[in-house]
C-alpha cells in the first residue's frame, strides 16, 4: 500500500452535487481529493439543454453546465482525478478510498456524490444490441438516426425530453409507456404532445428488442388487452429512471429499500460521523441539477463543521451528547 | 494524419492508409463534439496514447464529418471505441470506459 497523506475531505462523484462540494471544500481551504470517474460530469452530460438552473436565462447545455462547475472547482484549488473508485472502507477516524489503478488514499472525512445510473428494461435483446440501435443517450446516438423510425420508453421528463429532441433525426418517434398517466412536468408534456412526429402508445409494455446485428423491431404488449404487436424501429432509446450507484457503499452506509443513502434530518450526515452525501444518490424526490447542487453545498458545510468540531476538543464530549 | 497531442486524428479518406494498413495496432475512437460522454473519455485516451507510444496508435475519428467510415462499421452509437489490427476489427467497446477498464480491454492485443 502506497504512503499517501491523510487529507481533510475526499469527494467522489463528480456531477453538480460533487463539483459543488468541491467548490465549497476548496474555497474552505480543505484542499478537496475529487474522484470525478469515467462518468465525469453525471447524468448532465447526456441531456441536451438545460432550461430550468437559475443563471442561465437563455438556457445552456448539460455539458457546458458542468464544464463550467469543473472549472470553478479547479480555479479554487481542487484536486480532480478522473480515476473510478473501486472500494471504499469507511469505518474508523481514517477512511479508506481505493482506486482502479490500485492506488489507496486517505481522509478524515467523505462526501459521497456518486448519482444515479440509467435504468434499463432488462428484456431479452437490450444489453445484445446496446451501441448497436439500442441506446440510453439521446444526445449521443441521435444523429445515427436520420430518416428512421425510433422508440422512446417512459414516461418522464427525460423521456419526454429525448423524444422531442429525437424528432431532429429521426422520421417518427414512438413514445412507449406502460400506463396512461406521466410522471413528466406538464410543460415537457405537451411538448412533445404537440410535436407531429411523435405518437403516443400507452398502456404498453416492451417484451424484447428484436435484431441481429442492429435493431429491428420492439416487441410490446398492450397491458390491458394482452395484445401482442412488433414495432418496426431501427433504434430504441430508453429513458425509464435511475437508480442510485450506491454499491460502493453498500453494507457501509445505512440505504433506504431502493438503495437511496440515508441522511440524519435536514443535514447530509450518513449512518457514518465524518460521511457525507448528496445529490441523486440520496435524493428519490426532486432529482434536479440545483437541488443536487444545493446538496453538495450542504455536504461541503457539514463537513466542514464536522472537521472543525473533531479538531476542537472541547465540543466532542458536546457532539457525542447530541447523537 | 494530423496530430493533436499524443492521438492522432483520421478521417474518410485517410481511414485505409492510417489505421487498415497500420503496421502497429489502431484504437479509433468514433466521436462528435456534441456527444458528452466522447469529452469524458477524450483525456483518458490521450494518456493511453501517450503512454503506450510506439506499440498502439490512438486515433480521433469525428462521425459528424466522416460519417462513411462510421456507416462502413455500423457505429451508431457513440463514443465507440474499435480495436483494429492487421487492418481487421478485432475489439469492439461501446460507451465511455476508465482507464483501468480500457487498458483490461485491449490487454490481450496490445
Amino acid at each position: 500500500m502506497s504512503a499517501n497523506p491523510v487529507r481533510d475531505v475526499i469527494v467522489i462523484g463528480s456531477g453538480p452535487a460533487g463539483y459543488t462540494a468541491a467548490i465549497y471544500t476548496a474555497r474552505a481551504q480543505l484542499q478537496p481529493l475529487v474522484f470525478e470517474g469515467t462518468s465525469f460530469g453525471g447524468a448532465l452530460m447526456t441531456t441536451t439543454e438545460v432550461e430550468n438552473f437559475p443563471g442561465f436565462r437563455s438556457g445552456i447545455t448539460g455539458p457546458e453546465l458542468m464544464d463550467e462547475m469543473r472549472e470553478q472547482a479547479l480555479r479554487f484549488g481542487s484536486d480532480l482525478r478522473m480515476e473510478d473508485v473501486e472500494s471504499v472502507d469507511l469505518a474508523g477516524p481514517v477512511k479508506k478510498v481505493v482506486t482502479g489503478d490500485g492506488e489507496t488514499h486517505l481522509a478524515r472525512s467523505v462526501i459521497l456524490a456518486m448519482g444515479a445510473a440509467a435504468r434499463y428494461l432488462g428484456v431479452p435483446g437490450e444489453q445484445e444490441l446496446l451501441g448497436r440501435g439500442v441506446s440510453a443517450c439521446a444526445t449521443c446516438d441521435g444523429f445515427f438516426f436520420k430518416e428512421q423510425d425510433i422508440a422512446v420508453i417512459g414516461g418522464g421528463d427525460s423521456a419526454m425530453e429525448e423524444a422531442t429532441f429525437l424528432t431532429r433525426f429521426a422520421r417518427s418517434v414512438t413514445l412507449v409507456h406502460r400506463r396512461d398517466e406521466f410522471r413528466a412536468s406538464k410543460i415537457m408534456l405537451e411538448r412533445a404532445r404537440e410535436n407531429d412526429k411523435i405518437t403516443f402508445l400507452t398502456n404498453t409494455a416492451v417484451d424484447a428488442v428484436e435484431g441481429d446485428t442492429t435493431v429491428s423491431g420492439l416487441r410490446v404488449h398492450n397491458v390491458i388487452t394482452g395484445e401482442e404487436s412488433v414495432l418496426p424501429v431501427t433504434g430504441v432509446f430508453v429513458a425509464i429512471g435511475h437508480d442510485p450507484r450506491s454499491e460502493l457503499v453498500r453494507g457501509q452506509v445505512d440505504l433506504d429499500p431502493e438503495g437511496y443513502v440515508l441522511v440524519r434530518g435536514r443535514t447530509t450526515a450518513t449512518s457514518i460521523d465524518g460521511v457525507f452525501a448528496a445529490g441523486d444518490l440520496v435524493d428519490h424526490t426532486y432529482r434536479q441539477a440545483i437541488t443536487a447542487a444545493g446538496m453538495g453545498c450542504s455536504a461541503a458545510i457539514d463537513a466542514e463543521r464536522w472537521l472543525a468540531d473533531a479538531d476542537d476538543p472541547a465540543t466532542t464530549e458536546m457532539i457525542g451528547a447530541h447523537q | 494524419m494530423s496530430e493533436g497531442g499524443a492521438t492522432v486524428t483520421v478521417s474518410d479518406d485517410s481511414f485505409s492508409q492510417d489505421v487498415l494498413s497500420s503496421s502497429t495496432p489502431v484504437l479509433v475512437d468514433f466521436w462528435a463534439t456534441w456527444c458528452g460522454p466522447c469529452r469524458m473519455v477524450a483525456p483518458v485516451l490521450e494518456e493511453i496514447a501517450s503512454e503506450k507510444a510506439g506499440a498502439l496508435t490512438v486515433a480521433k475519428l469525428d462521425v459528424d464529418a466522416n460519417p462513411a467510415t462510421a456507416r462502413d462499421f455500423q457505429v451508431v452509437s457513440i463514443p465507440t471505441l474499435i480495436l483494429f489490427k492487421d487492418g481487421q476489427p478485432v475489439k469492439r467497446i461501446v460507451g465511455a470506459k476508465g482507464k483501468a477498464a480500457l487498458l483490461r480491454e485491449i490487454a490481450d492485443v496490445v
